[in-house]
């Protein structure tokens, strides 16, 4: 890793390391609050970390001059382990409240295992650290190959993955320790707040540098999608999180919104979240792993363009459907669902681009576990659009809001489309980076795929039944006019559904380990059988890519 | 349109101009003006801030994770108004930085929760709900009896409060530990002036069942104990009157 750094970028890399474990010294020696000082030190230890690893490689011969013009593909393959690891951890945690809330004594009688604290690290751990990690892995890859066009340099790779997972573990370290905003998806304080803003920022430029850099004329759509995620995200995340600390020495600030805005704020930034974060990105995803695998150029051009500037023009109305029948005002709901409605027909451009990409290709949707893993994450994108378009309808949200559904909903999403994808474009990616012809096991990933669908099937089946007999119960009348049932009868009644649904998540989280395994296996099998040269990374122009440019 | 696409394409600052100004309509359209058209909050002329001690509950609250599973946010439908009373309005949130409307009802909702049951029912509750609630699935929290209440730095939290628009009054934030002290030690010399700040209605008393020390559950209990009393604006809402909404 260092080996590939030039001399000055050793350098650079060392300085910046100093000032970031200066930084966290001074956090430890001012800090008020001993929250405060515990964030100190794992700034303070991440940077000490770097600089030992820094040094150990500082007087590695500098890297071979031609070094520049092959792929740069290390930081791609240290993301996806990452997203694999946070991908294990958060859905054990996810497991771990799930089973909870059907046996709430399957904990510690410590405050950081109680459910309210776990939930948000489940779910920053999913979203931000497993979707983050593959969103910027292969965003890397991705922008390369469509460019034909070299990292500008080794270190900002380097530093967009070790500062974003650095934001990772102090959001989730804080909310074991208490430290939370309470928004959520936008958990974690200010300081963190400040620091995703510098790493971001280094990441858009990097991103602007390589397409600047292009050989092709045009920008290929799965770029548009990761520009618009990188941009939107950036946006979002500086809005929602405008808040006055305490002081400076504090963990503790209060949002700058309150009541009415502040919930419109949160929802706007709530649902752009999904729509940017976990859709943006991975259609930019789908859009090249699915023709790549599948051998096809995409659909069509013109639905490209259609779907992508209808995303992004209609998602950012439709926050206000959270809201709905609240203190809302009602013209900002009506905007909401109205907006909602329409926004079914670019998701579904998308989704029907995706799998038209297919046409001529099924067979191997058969035979490829992998390219299946993509097709079904289509459908389920397809699915999951048409239910939130549906739930976002006020009278059908009067029944689904504060129920279950909403989670069967968002894990619909989550699972079926958000982590199939993700698990297709690596199973795809890693037989490429690691330079083999497949992977170590195509059975595991066969038996990965059966154990994701059949875990999302169970999971969602399991909510919506919970989730409409919840919203049911709770406005069922008797026959003298009053309220049938108590709330405590209706939390009766979701018990089967909560087995049901950890089950389903236990299987969902198997897949991943077994996942994990065959991604070792196949790195491993590439150390052991390769020497260095045949390990190198291919020369720029006889790269993939360019069979699947913009504009066929 | 496809044309134009196919140039603008090849250009990517452009291309990035065009995405931030395209996603930017919609937030500001919607959000811009709930802070300019004067009737999106309603007017509470009796509504009282928070005391530093239901402050500190509320975020305990936060810090737990509690708004994960309870909403704060009775909608305007017949069935929640039955359930749990006049529905919420704007106003009643107005000092909630940030709100805690909630999105999941995994126990009941909580915007009425204030004196619908007695501080020692809270505390059996939050020490084993079970023990009060036998079907419930909501975690223990016998941490919060056991942890005293840090409120040292509790000035500065008020006068962030003040920075973000919460009208304390600089007696209240020079006041703000002792108030916060005074308000579960009755009897105490550090009661003093915490009726005089935030009315005679405040409640003062000791919550957990422990007067000698002030702990993060004296703080919690206080809190619940006054979500949907801080105005009366819900209950003289005219639509509600008319519906002969109960209380």
């Amino acid at each position: 890793m260092v080996g590939q750094l030039t001399v000055n970028e050793r350098k650079l890399a060392f300085i910046i390391l100093v000032l970031i474990t200066i930084f966290g010294m001074v956090m430890v020696i001012t800090g008020a609050d001993s929250l405060f000082m515990i964030h100190g030190l794992i700034f303070f230890l991440s940077g000490v970390g770097g600089i030992f690893l820094v040094i150990s490689g500082f007087f590695l011969p500098p890297p071979d001059a031609d070094t520049i013009h092959h792929y740069y593909d290390d930081p791609t393959r240290a993301g996806i382990i990452l997203a694999m690891v946070w991908a294990v951890f958060a859905m054990f945690i996810g497991d771990w409240v799930a089973w909870l809330l059907a046996y709430p004594e399957l904990t510690f009688d410590a405050a950081w295992a109680s459910f309210g604290r776990l939930r948000p690290v489940h779910t920053t751990g999913i979203i931000f650290g497993f979707g983050g990690n593959a969103l910027i892995a292969t965003s890397f890859h991705v922008v390369q190959r469509t460019c034909r066009a070299r990292m500008p340099d080794n270190l900002s790779p380097w530093i967009v993955i070790f500062g974003y997972n650095l934001f990772c573990l102090l959001a989730v370290s804080g909310y074991f320790l208490g430290i939370t905003q309470s928004k959520e998806y936008a958990e974690p304080e200010w300081y963190a707040d400040i620091w995703l803003v510098i790493v971001w920022s280094i990441y858009f430029l990097l991103y602007l540098r390589v397409l600047a850099r292009r050989k092709e004329p045009h920008i290929y759509v799965a770029n548009w999608y990761y520009m618009a995620f990188i941009l939107v995200v950036a946006i979002l995340h500086i809005v929602n999180n405008l808040a006055i600390p305490i002081s400076l020495v504090h963990v503790k600030s209060y949002s700058a919104f309150a009541g009415v805005q502040d919930a419109m704020t949160q929802w706007w930034y709530g649902h752009n979240a999904v729509a940017f974060f976990l859709t943006a990105g991975f259609l930019g995803m789908l859009y090249y792993f699915l023709p790549k695998r599948a051998g096809r150029p995409i659909y069509s051009y013109r639905m490209s363009i259609v779907g992508f500037w209808g995303i992004t023009f209609f998602y950012m109305w439709v926050g206000s459907h959270h809201l709905h029948y609240t203190a809302l005002p009602t013209w900002v709901q009506t905007l909401g669902m109205t907006f909602s409605a329409m926004l079914l027909i670019p998701s579904w451009i998308a989704a029907g681009n995706a799998l038209l990409t297919l046409n001529g290709a099924w067979h191997k949707v058969r035979d490829d576990a992998t390219l299946r893993f993509m097709m079904v994450a289509a459908v389920f994108y397809g699915l999951s659009t048409f239910e939130g378009s549906f739930m976002a309808i006020r009278p059908v949200n009067a029944l689904s809001h504060y129920t279950d559904w909403t989670i069967g909903h968002v894990h619909a999403g989550a699972l079926g489309w958000v982590a199939l994808i993700t698990f297709g474009a690596i199973y795809a990616l890693v037989p490429w980076l690691w330079k083999q012809k497949s992977m170590y096991s195509p059975k595991l990933v066969e038996v990965h795929f059966w154990l994701a669908l059949s875990g999302t099937l169970i999971y969602v089946f399991a909510m919506w039944n919970s989730g409409i007999i919840q919203g049911l119960m709770w406005r069922t009348y008797n026959e003298s006019g009053t309220l049938a049932y108590s709330f405590v009868q209706s939390m009766v009644e979701m018990h089967p559904y909560y087995i049901a649904r950890a089950i389903g998540g236990l299987f969902f989280l198997t897949g991943a380990i077994v996942g994990c395994y065959n991604i070792w296996m196949t790195a491993r099998s590439a150390r052991l059988l390769m020497t260095k040269a045949e390990f190198e990374t291919p020369d720029l122009g006889i790269a993939s890519g360019q069979d699947i440019r913009a504009g066929e | 349109m496809f044309n134009f696409h196919y140039r603008l394409e090849r250009y990517s600052i452009r291309f990035a101009i065009m995405v931030v100004i395209v996603a930017s309509i919609g937030g500001f359209v919607e959000i811009a003006p709930l802070f300019t058209i004067d009737e999106t909050v309603e007017p509470a002329p009796d509504m009282r801030v928070y005391t530093p001690l239901e402050l500190a509950g509320r975020n305990i609250y936060i810090r737990e994770g509690c708004y994960a599973c309870h909403s704060q946010m009775i909608r305007s439908l017949r069935d929640e108004v039955e359930r749990y009373g006049p529905y919420s309005l704007a106003a009643e949130s107005q000092y909630d930085h940030p709100m805690l409307w909630g999105s999941k009802r995994t126990g009941p909702d909580l915007a009425r929760i204030g004196g619908k049951y007695s501080d020692y029912w809270h505390v059996v509750h939050m020490n084993n709900p079970r023990d009060v609630v036998p079907e419930s699935v909501m975690p223990s929290y016998r941490w919060l009896g056991r942890n005293e209440l840090d409120g040292k730095d509790f000035a500065l939290h008020l006068r962030a409060q003040q920075k973000v628009g919460v009208p304390y009054t600089d007696e209240m934030v020079e006041n703000a530990i002792n108030d916060l002290l005074g308000q579960a030690k009755p009897d105490s010399d550090v009661m003093e002036g915490v009726l005089d700040r935030y009315g005679e209605a405040t409640n003062l008393r000791d919550f957990d069942g422990d007067p000698t020390r002030v702990t993060e559950l004296d703080a919690l209990i206080a809190y619940l104990q006054i979500l949907g009393r801080l105005t009366d604006v819900a209950h003289q809402n005219p639509v509600m009157k008319k519906l002969g909404g109960q209380e």
